[in-house]
């Protein structure tokens, strides 16, 4: 499967899963979804059938409250059916609103902002010490920046030179109760990372091939870790949720979830 | 640390992280081990989180800083990443209860055992001497899942001889009496085995270095021995040691086992926090923790 065709069905998904169940965090769900796809496409070592194989590269997915689109990956890749991520939200199953590691393929529990990069440097740096091979990828939002247990693992990485880590920042530029900017103004974010000890690359965070690009580059011989600012938009792929705090929150109805279909159908 | 350090040299999955403390003690392991130490700085939430993830590589992982700081500083790390899931992060704090007294209430580690014994699938220890201490470190590298020990200041004196063995999760009998009986967790045990020896030497005295989970066989042994049980901490009154005898005691009582209770004084500090400097046997007196003969009236 493409990762342009994958990224659409990890849109379908979560919107079905976001409606069926009156859950939020549509937004974020949307403006992640291609990078989760060029991940699972064309990055990332993985093997459904053994979710723990021990030489996979590590994604943590620190955005948690937008699990649709992780959950929705995750059955696209082939971890579990259609029918069990039906159970998402439902009493008993596994599938909680926010990332629970007890999903297959899901490597860290989140949802508590500012956890998963910490966690991210101690697999980092176990991988070093083991001179093992896998890659870890740390999935950050970009209002989550404000929590200062990431800059405490951001100085610890860059001190300690994983470039075996990857962090990529879905930079959507809005948060829980406005945009950042407003919020807590990360700019200039590049520089911050730059001056922690972080090579840094901006790119189109919709845009595949700028993913792929940044994504596939061989680092073994780099001497820092890797931040990828991902450009992208809430709400990507409905026009009525792009760039909308609203869709932070908001379940559509059911005449909002038929124009979005319609929508994701026709790109 | 030279029981860390023995489990190290057997076991070469023991990970120590700390977080900028331990100046004159964690050396030794530091010069052994430099593939398995780790200074993160300080930086507690981060120090916890890279335990979890070193720990879901496979290490066995020793936290370790000073009274509040690698428990309350990082407590949601300790609950999500650590507990939820269920990793071998072994959390040692130096300094529990009054140990460091001048230094104020930042230092005084006084609410850390009831907060750490509502954490799911944590164990909680507070280890009475170096011999307990030893022993328990033993059992936390052998066995997984999280711990949080909780320690005094290095150079406590023993109370018993270093040939004893600690089994895990039970009291430890220090001495046998009559009629009353004085449970004790962590280095406040020295001080009940003198007050004791200088005044009541009828009574019995108990040593709980496994707070959680509590030994529920010793304690109903006990509850049937003794008419009165006296315990005492360097903790708050609410949700310590105390709270854990009493609610041990009310779960035998609720599956009808418990044939009478026995009369309970708990000595703990009453919900305040001491403002003032002071050596660790003066916070005692002044905060209700010690012992009165006329407790067993």
């Amino acid at each position: 499967m493409t990762s342009i065709l994958l990224a659409k069905k990890i849109r379908r998904l979560s919107l079905d899963m976001v409606h069926r169940t009156n859950a939020s965090h549509i937004g974020g769900a949307f403006s992640v979804a291609d990078i989760l796809a060029v991940l699972y496409s064309d990055i990332l070592k993985y093997d459904p059938r053994d979710p723990k194989w021990s030489k996979r590269d590590r994604l943590l997915y620190s955005k948690g409250h937008s699990c649709t689109s992780l959950y929705a990956v995750l059955m696209e890749c082939g971890f579990y059916t259609s029918e069990v991520l039906d159970t998402f939200s439902q009493n008993g199953s596994s599938f909680t609103t926010h990332v629970n590691h007890n999903v297959p393929g899901v490597e860290l529990s989140t949802g508590s902002l500012g956890h998963a990069l910490s966690v991210g440097c101690g697999i980092s740096f176990a991988g070093k010490l083991k001179r093992s091979d896998f890659h870890t990828y740390v999935i950050l939002s970009d209002g989550e920046l404000d929590e200062g247990s990431n800059w405490e693992a951001i100085l610890f990485a860059g001190h300690h030179k994983l470039n075996n880590l990857t962090v990529i920042v879905d930079y959507n530029k809005i948060q829980s109760l406005g945009s950042v900017n407003e919020v807590m103004n990360l700019e200039p974010l590049g520089d911050k990372f730059s001056s922690f000890g972080w090579d840094c690359q901006e790119i189109d965070g919709h845009h595949h091939p700028s993913i792929f690009e940044a994504l596939k580059k061989d680092r073994k011989d780099d001497s820092k870790p890797f931040v990828m600012l991902a450009h992208t938009v809430k709400g990507k792929g409905v026009d009525f949720m792009e760039n909308q705090l609203l869709w932070h929150y908001r379940t559509p109805n059911a005449e909002q979830y038929a124009l979005a279909v319609k929508q994701l159908d026709q790109t | 640390m030279q029981q860390l350090i023995r489990e190290a040299e057997k076991n070469d999955r023991i990970f120590l992280v700390v977080g900028d403390l331990g100046f004159s003690v964690v050396e030794p392991f530091a010069e052994k081990f430099p593939n398995r130490y780790l200074n993160v700085g300080i930086a507690e939430q981060n120090m916890t989180g890279i335990a979890a993830g070193l720990s879901m590589e496979g290490y066995t992982v020793f936290t370790y800083s000073i009274g509040n700081f690698p428990t309350l500083r990082c407590l949601e790390q300790i609950r999500y990443d650590v507990c939820y899931h269920n990793q071998n992060v072994k959390i040692v704090a130096v300094g529990g209860g009054f140990a460091y007294g001048p230094l104020g209430v930042s230092h005084h580690a006084t609410e850390d055992i009831g907060i750490m014994r509502s954490l799911p699938n944590m164990v909680v220890c507070a280890p009475g001497d170096p011999v307990e201490a030893r022993d328990v470190a033993a059992e936390a590298a052998s066995k997984s899942g999280p711990y949080y020990i909780r320690l005094g200041k290095a150079g406590e004196p023993h109370v018993h001889q270093t040939s004893r063995v600690i089994e895990w999760g039970k009291f430890v009998e220090v001495l046998s009496g009559s009629h009353t009986a004085v449970l004790t967790t962590g280095g406040v045990l020295k001080y009940a085995a003198d007050f004791l020896a200088a005044h009541k030497p009828h009574w019995g005295l108990y040593s709980v270095p496994y707070v959680k989970p509590i030994d529920m066989e010793g304690l109903h042994a006990l509850s049937h021995r003794y008419e009165v049980l006296i315990t005492i901490e360097e903790h708050q009154r609410s949700g310590g040691f105390g709270s854990a005898i009493l609610e041990g005691l009310h779960d035998i009582d609720e599956k009808g086992k418990l044939l009478r209770w026995p009369k309970i004084y708990r000595k703990a500090i009453p919900d305040v926090f001491l403002r003032v400097a002071g050596q660790q046997d003066y916070l005692r007196s002044i905060s209700g923790v010690f012992l009165d003969p006329d407790d067993s009236r």
